[in-house]
């Protein structure tokens, strides 16, 4: 195979506002593919429409790429994946994306757990149709023209957790860190890898009204563990000190190390834990960031059905004479 | 005795009719005497009225026809109404248990009969459920002696229906049995005046199938691997037939499934999985009818622009809006042409009878990848639900047209692969797919503007050229799509149809004709307007486009595409949600004729 260098990596360069949180999001998924020697060739980027969905454009120019419809994303996954199981899909969606015209696309897809890592990057507002509401944003926030947002909010990670995601994360653009964990992680699920990811909109929502803003993120941020990968070519030995690491080995030789804050330890197994938690946190007015529930075990949209390349059609997909006749004479 | 009539039979839905209706029908068409049967059912699971029509005609006319000879009262609620449809002088069949206003019955100029059909079968089985079913088998055991229908083909048609259920073959049997007894026992004085000529090799080279059932084995046979739905009537059918066929049939050699089926939460999704699935090298379709195929509107534009094969099998049903889900019509036929917003413009295929569904299936998808552009199949609810007396198959020959993919070796010939270059001066562009392990295969799809390599443009001459270039594409289409079925003895008058129009219409003739009106046909198979449509119209005075909406939809894509045509073209419509008949096509025509 084609060694490849982390140039094959980058894509086209980005339209999007400078200092734009989706930038760092891209730069941080390049890093995170390049590491973990992802094929390019085997990956296929999705999206749907909006700022976030421009940005499978910037990255793996190599990778074929699809920017299809509003709130579309999730089916247009599944039958990618229906047809070639082996290409790994990155889907980057946004607020409005995922969680107002998208919504119901999105629940079903976890429901099915269509093997992808799907990105939403949050930002609570419209900034192509520049800056309405997304249903993500606070009740209380406001636009950048002082519009109070009168409804809830809808949560990413809380509505994943109910429809049986398999993989549930939040993270903010700006913690390189622990993006590049996730990510890393990510990459080597079987499922739908939901990581939402606050990505303050410069120019429409980084305001004191603004709960996505850059400042109001640092403020608010708790993080509930330190996140760290390890590639399978690093060598690096953990300093345990036996009472708050904790290392996950993965298949393929690379490892997962969760630190545990002040807090206390959660265990990412729990899923009921991790959503009184999300709620919790919620209530405090504080933005929880960190993987809150991982299933190892996963085995994706089709565990039956083992690859059987569905975009491969030829002579033998055709079913023979003998077969033809046997079926024909059930009408006679 | 005539071999020309038509049987109409009513029930109540749910009562387990169906069963019993299609048995008659296959006993008719293993006589092997034409015939024809529609169902004429409510969107409802139990308890609304409901009607089987059977068409019998040694002349091989198929068609509903609206006044029958021989009337089967089973619902009280509908005993008035199903009275005034006997033809004069037909045979008004009831069952006696009902309560009957007699006087009204023995009112009307129709032969009445009372048959107490639930005491023939009381002795056939203790289960009150069993007996309620057995009722619908005495009346065809009546019908059988009437007929003259022989024993045994009875029996083959009831072992045929109940197959893998062996237990209620034996008290179905008895029913008949029963019925037949009856009849010879208290009709004998009868003067009936039909009656079954047996041919025994009538149906050979025949089979009695459903357009539904016919699409999914031509699915199944035509290369999909890829179905992606959402459940609605009259569709479901199709891709339960798929399932069906496809597990039993497309299996690879160590057992696995070479295909996949996934029921969607939406229309919105089915579409999108199909142009996801598509996009990636399969060969991907979705089956729905008028509310789906208007939720799949956005995503139908995304396909042609983004030129990503795809196809919709629309079976048609009453719209507007949610219309009589269970009535058939042609009124989705300038939707389904022009679907989405933009310039858009997409091939449609019009099957007429079972076996052109059955070769759709894999047109469809020829086309679609060959094209690489979104191919919409409309049949419709008479099509594909209902029982059609149709040539048998033939296996396909045809190889399967995979169009124009680049792969890594054939790249390395193309120099300067784009994506939507037009590199053979037909419109069509080489596509790659994703997973191609070369350097040269990447570019991003998009449904928004793009140049040649797919690179995003909002440039006028770019946005233009590429627009050209898909009327080009659309060109090129009119050469590979199924050109139409003419018949042309040089008449005047022509008739231009499609889909199940189509079946009425020799019926139709022959009526024309013993009035002196002959006519040459044109049975259209697809859009956009095949070449050899244009001699049609140049070469007749007057042109009878006939279909079944309100508003002409053919007429006015000929009128808008073919305006030297215009003034000659006359429209002869049905829109009532029952299949079309040939006495009202021949009336039209006649009095527009003037020979009525």
């Amino acid at each position: 195979m084609k060694e490849f260098s982390r140039k094959d990596y980058v894509g086209s360069k980005s339209t999007l506002c400078t200092g734009c949180g989706h930038d760092s999001i891209t730069n941080h998924l390049i890093t995170s593919l390049f590491k973990s020697k992802i094929n390019p060739y085997k990956v296929a980027k999705l999206s749907g429409i909006g700022c976030s969905s421009k940005t499978p454009n910037y990255f793996l120019s190599t990778s074929q790429g699809f920017n299809s419809l509003h709130g579309r994303m999730a089916p247009l996954a599944t039958g990618v994946h229906l047809a070639q199981e082996e290409l790994k899909i990155i889907g980057i969606s946004g607020d409005g994306d995922t969680a107002s015209i998208g919504l119901g696309s999105f629940a079903h897809l976890l429901r099915r757990n269509v093997p992808m890592i799907y990105v939403v990057e949050n930002n609570g507002v419209y900034g192509l149709t520049k800056g309405q509401f997304s249903a993500t944003a606070d009740e209380g926030s406001t636009t950048h023209r002082g519009h109070v947002n009168k409804v809830g909010a809808i949560d990413i990670c809380s509505l994943a957790l109910e429809m049986g995601a398999t993989f549930v994360a939040r993270s903010f653009s700006g913690d390189a860190k622990q993006l590049t964990a996730l990510f890393s992680l990510a990459l080597r699920h079987k499922g739908t890898a939901v990581i939402d990811i606050v990505s303050p909109c410069i120019t429409f929502a980084n305001h004191e009204g603004s709960t996505k803003s850059y400042d109001a993120v640092r403020t608010r941020n708790k993080q509930l563990q330190e996140l760290g990968f390890i590639q399978p070519q690093e060598e690096i030995t953990l300093e345990d000190d036996g009472s708050t690491l904790i290392e996950v080995k993965l298949h393929d030789g690379s490892r997962l190390w969760l630190k545990k804050t002040a807090e206390g330890a959660h265990d990412i197994t729990d899923r009921d834990a991790a959503a009184a938690l999300l709620n919790e946190t919620k209530r405090q007015g504080q933005l929880l960031t960190g993987l809150f529930y991982w299933d190892a075990e996963s085995r994706g949209m089709r565990p039956e059905e083992p690859a059987t390349a569905l975009c491969r059609v030829d002579e033998t997909s055709r079913p023979s004479r003998e077969n033809f006749r046997k079926m024909l004479s059930q009408f006679a | 005795m005539k071999t020309d009539f038509s049987i109409q039979v009513a029930t109540v839905n749910g009562s387990g009719s169906q069963s019993s209706n299609q048995i008659l029908v296959r006993a008719l068409f293993r006589s092997g005497v034409p015939v024809g049967a529609k169902n004429l059912f409510p969107s409802n699971i139990a308890g609304l009225p409901t009607w089987f029509t059977i068409r019998v005609s040694d002349q091989g006319f198929t068609a509903r026809t609206d006044n029958p000879e021989i009337v089967v009262a089973m619902n009280p609620q509908t005993l008035g109404e199903d009275l005034k449809s006997v033809r004069r002088n037909g045979l008004f069949i009831y069952n006696s248990e009902m309560k009957v206003d007699a006087a009204a019955v023995e009112d009307h100029p129709v032969k009445t009969i009372g048959i107490p059909f639930k005491d023939i079968v009381s002795s056939i089985s203790d289960s009150v459920r069993l007996k309620k079913l057995l009722i619908n088998m005495a009346y065809v055991g009546v019908l059988a002696e009437l007929l003259k229908i022989p024993e045994e083909t009875l029996a083959d048609s009831i072992s045929h229906q109940f197959k893998g259920k062996e237990s209620v073959i034996a008290p179905n049997r008895e029913a008949v049995l029963a019925g037949r007894a009856y009849a010879r026992e208290h009709l004998k004085d009868l003067d009936f005046p039909y009656e079954v000529n047996a041919r025994p090799q009538g149906s050979a080279g025949k089979i009695l199938i459903d357009g539904n059932t016919s699409a999914s084995l031509g699915l199944v046979f035509g290369g999909c691997t890829v179905v992606c739905w959402y459940p609605i009537t009259p569709s479901s059918s199709l891709v339960e037939g798929f399932s069906k066929y496809a597990e039993k049939y497309r299996r690879t050699r160590d057992g696995k499934a070479d295909f996949s089926v996934v029921q969607a939460e939406d229309e919105l999704a089915s579409i999108s999985m199909v142009i996801g699935a598509g996009w990636a090298g399969a060969r991907a379709m979705t089956a729905t009818s008028g509310p789906g195929l208007s939720l799949m509107a956005e995503a139908a534009g995304l396909a042609y622009y983004a030129e990503v094969p795809a196809v919709i099998w629309n079976v048609q049903r009453v719209g507007p809006s949610t219309g009589l889900p269970t009535r058939t019509l042609q009124g989705d036929l300038l939707s389904a042409y022009t679907l989405s917003h933009g310039d858009t413009r997409h091939v449609v295929l019009l099957p007429a009878n079972p076996k052109d569904c059955f070769e759709d299936g894999q047109n469809a998808f020829d086309l679609a990848e060959r094209l690489q552009t979104l191919v919409i199949v409309l049949s419709d609810l008479d099509l594909g639900m209902n029982l059609h007396m149709s040539q048998e198959f033939s296996y396909p020959e045809k190889p399967f047209d995979r169009g124009k993919v680049l792969d890594e070796e054939t790249l390395k010939t193309h120099a300067a692969f784009g994506r939507y270059k037009d590199a053979d001066g037909d419109g069509i562009p080489y596509r790659t797919l994703p997973g191609t392990e070369s350097d040269a295969a990447g570019y991003f799809t998009r449904g928004s503007g793009h140049d040649e390599f797919g690179n995003y443009t909002e440039s006028n001459k770019v946005y233009k050229s590429n627009m050209d270039r898909l009327a080009r594409k659309l060109e090129t289409a009119r050469t590979l799509i199924p050109a139409p079925r003419i018949e042309s003895r040089g008449e005047k008058v022509g008739l231009i149809y499609f889909g199940s129009s189509s079946e009425c219409v020799p019926e139709a003739r022959f009526l024309m004709e013993q009035k002196g009106l002959r006519t040459d046909t044109l049975q259209l198979r697809a859009l956009p307007l095949h070449k050899e449509v244009d001699n049609f119209l140049k070469d007749h005075e007057r042109l009878y486009v006939i279909e079944q909406n309100r508003d002409a939809q053919l007429a006015g894509i000929l009128r808008m595409e073919k305006p030297e045509a215009a003034t000659k073209l006359f429209s002869v419509l049905e829109y009532d949600g029952l299949p079309l008949t040939a006495r009202h096509v021949a009336g039209e025509i006649l009095t527009k004729e003037g020979k009525a």
